[in-house]
């Protein structure tokens, strides 16, 4: 059975079609881009299967389980998350406080045990700090560990949401755009990274792309969308050269 | 050794000078005291200026932390002053020692309050920003409007409640009354004193930094900085609004104590307990940088004793402390001074301090 199981997903603002008759069903372990021109609703995918939008038709599980209508923390909870276009850190936290909020839901104390400082704060602190340091690490962040996220680089800024949202043990990924506004190089950096994070926490991986380079570099396969429905699917080189797809982007 | 000093985060050291400057404003107010070189009326302010502390580092909890802006901070402070005071004339002959029935009307004092924090918190769950200080603003005047009417007494019988007049209460012969309305609460015992209040500042310090440096913490502060992305990796926002307001309230109800057992009679005016106060306390968060615990209770510690320092120049006080106000806040908020303010500050000073002397030997 597939991970994630997406069924005729549509959603109406206004008596406008944003989206309409979305269907995907993903692998675990696959790494799927869904791609489109601007407007075309994918980053309204994207905030209906986190909780976001409440999707007017259609329904999505994880794993089986339905999540359809589900507030998005019983979605973060249920394991999905996600990055987003325009980078949505907590600015005025370090990193490593910021990996740690991932970690909010994975290890526990309660506000009493945090005034008090009984030793379940300390314990559980500790193992905390050691786990969002690995995560850091992962992404040549550790350095970096007590900076504010506001401060940090854009391109590790992009990282270190990544690593939040690894923070937060999903089972699905969904990376919104993440090379918008990087150069080749890093562009060429991320695409490793991504593929990294696949391999090393056995992930499943669904992103939105406009770069070509990356998508074609690390999508085994993609959907494109166009004005909210489905345009093509299928393998990543036969649906970037399906003539279709190219009208789509650039015009007849 | 050296590998844990290294993993002291920037946070664990600012907590540290913040201790150090709260046992420091200690030992230079008890030696001053003790010198006997202290005016009658700074003397006066002592307890006042540890009231107005606690209140400003629990407003920064909401303010600072959560972000939101809330201004029915006095109105907190009202309910647990009107409480603690009623319970300390209500057992003022009884038996036991004193220290106990101020603890009991503090905490008491403390709980109601934050029990008003829950439920004014509860409705403007989905506010934000100016509605919700708006929505705040209105409960402090209404919880100061509704103590000025209201009539308790007891009697053998048991306790007596009107929002009408005092011959409603319908007491027996032996019965006395607590609160009278828009004369408040006499008689308050004066268990207040600065010792006690600063206990008390230390302890909303305390409880406030552990708060902030924890898991709790962080999530609220990851409301604060992007409400999206904190419910997107899990955080419940609308249990850690609940959370802090409770816990904000809590500690304006035990300045509330702390302030009505400082005073003879307690009434709720518009300087006391209105809108006045609750700017007032905002003032004093704002000035000592949002988010700053630490410049909360400095700047509600100068900002109270300003007026006080500003007697000599007479008719002109009221002035010149505005005046200083604005000059203050334009000073908090200049890039070129903070800039300026790095450059000189002190940990550089006693870096270049140390490396001379490195250089010496």
């Amino acid at each position: 059975m597939a991970l994630l199981e997406v069924k005729n997903l549509g959603i109406v603002f206004g008596g406008l079609h944003a989206v309409e008759d979305f269907n995907l069903s993903l692998e675990k372990g696959s790494l799927y881009g869904l791609i489109g021109p601007n407007g075309a609703g994918k980053t309204t995918v994207f905030n209906m299967l986190t909780g976001v939008y409440k999707p007017t038709t259609g329904t999505f599980s994880l794993d089986g389980k339905k999540l359809t209508g589900k507030s998005p923390v019983e979605i973060s909870k249920a394991g999905i998350a996600r990055t987003f276009q325009n980078i949505r850190l907590f600015k005025n936290l370090s990193a490593i406080d910021n990996v740690k909020l991932g970690l909010h839901n994975q290890m526990k104390y309660s506000t009493f045990e945090a005034i008090f400082r009984l030793p379940r704060y300390f314990t559980t602190e500790k193992k905390m700090n050691e786990k969002a340091m690995e995560l850091l690490k992962v992404f040549a962040l550790d350095d970096e560990w007590d900076t504010l996220a506001d401060n940090l680089p854009y391109g590790k800024q992009r990282k270190l949401e990544i690593a939040r949202a690894l923070a937060t043990n999903p089972k699905l990924l969904l990376l919104d755009e993440p090379a918008a506004g990087m150069n080749p190089s890093e562009t060429q950096d991320l695409m490793d990274t991504i593929r990294f994070v696949r391999d090393k926490f056995d992930m499943t991986i669904l992103l939105i792309e406009h770069d070509m380079k990356l998508v074609s570099g690390i999508c085994e396969e993609v959907t494109v969308l166009n004005f909210g429905t489905e345009l093509a699917k299928g393998k990543t080189s036969d649906v970037l050269n399906n003539p279709e797809v190219i009208t789509a982007y650039l015009g007849d | 050794m050296a590998k844990k000093s290294i993993k002291l985060s920037s946070t664990s050291k600012n907590n540290i000078v913040t201790y150090a400057i709260l046992a420091a404003i200690f030992i230079f107010v008890e030696v001053w005291t003790a010198t006997g070189n202290i005016s009658s009326l700074f003397k006066g302010l002592l307890v006042p200026l540890c009231t107005y502390a606690i209140l400003a580092v629990s407003l920064n909890l909401v303010v600072g932390i959560l972000g939101d802006l809330s201004l029915g901070h006095a109105g907190f402070m009202c309910v647990g002053a009107y409480t603690g005071a009623f319970f300390s004339v209500l057992f003022k002959n009884s038996e036991g020692p004193e220290w106990l029935r101020f603890v009991i009307a503090l905490l008491l004092g403390g709980i109601v309050a934050g029990i008003f924090g829950l439920l004014i918190a509860i409705p403007v769950l989905r506010l934000k920003g100016d509605y919700l200080a708006i929505v705040t603003l209105a409960f402090g005047e209404i919880i100061k409007n509704i103590v000025n009417l209201l009539y308790v007494g007891v009697d053998s019988k048991g306790l007596h409640i009107s929002l009408t007049n005092s011959a409603n209460l319908n007491l027996e012969p032996d019965g006395r009354m607590i609160i009278k309305g828009a004369l408040g609460i006499t008689g308050t015992p004066n268990d207040s004193n600065f010792v006690v209040g600063f206990i008390l500042l230390v302890i909303t310090v305390i409880v406030s930094l552990n708060l902030i440096n924890s898991r709790t913490g962080r999530a609220v502060m990851s409301i604060r900085d992007n409400r999206i992305a904190a419910q997107s990796i899990g955080i419940n926002i609308a249990k850690y609004k609940l959370i802090i307001f409770t816990i904000s309230a809590f500690f304006a109800g035990i300045a509330g104590v702390l302030y009505a057992h400082n005073i003879n009679s307690l009434t709720a005016t518009t300087k006391n307990f209105g809108y006045n106060m609750s700017i007032m306390i905002l003032v004093f968060v704002v000035l000592g940088g949002i988010g700053s615990t630490r410049g909360s209770f400095i700047a509600a510690m100068i900002l109270t004793a300003l007026p006080e320092m500003l007697r000599s120049v007479g008719d002109y006080r009221m002035l010149i402390y505005a005046l200083l106000l604005i000059i203050m806040m334009i000073a908090n908020n200049n890039e070129k001074i903070r800039s300026f303010e790095k450059r000189i500050s002190l940990k550089k000073l006693i870096k270049t301090k140390k490396e001379n002397r490195g250089g010496n030997v």
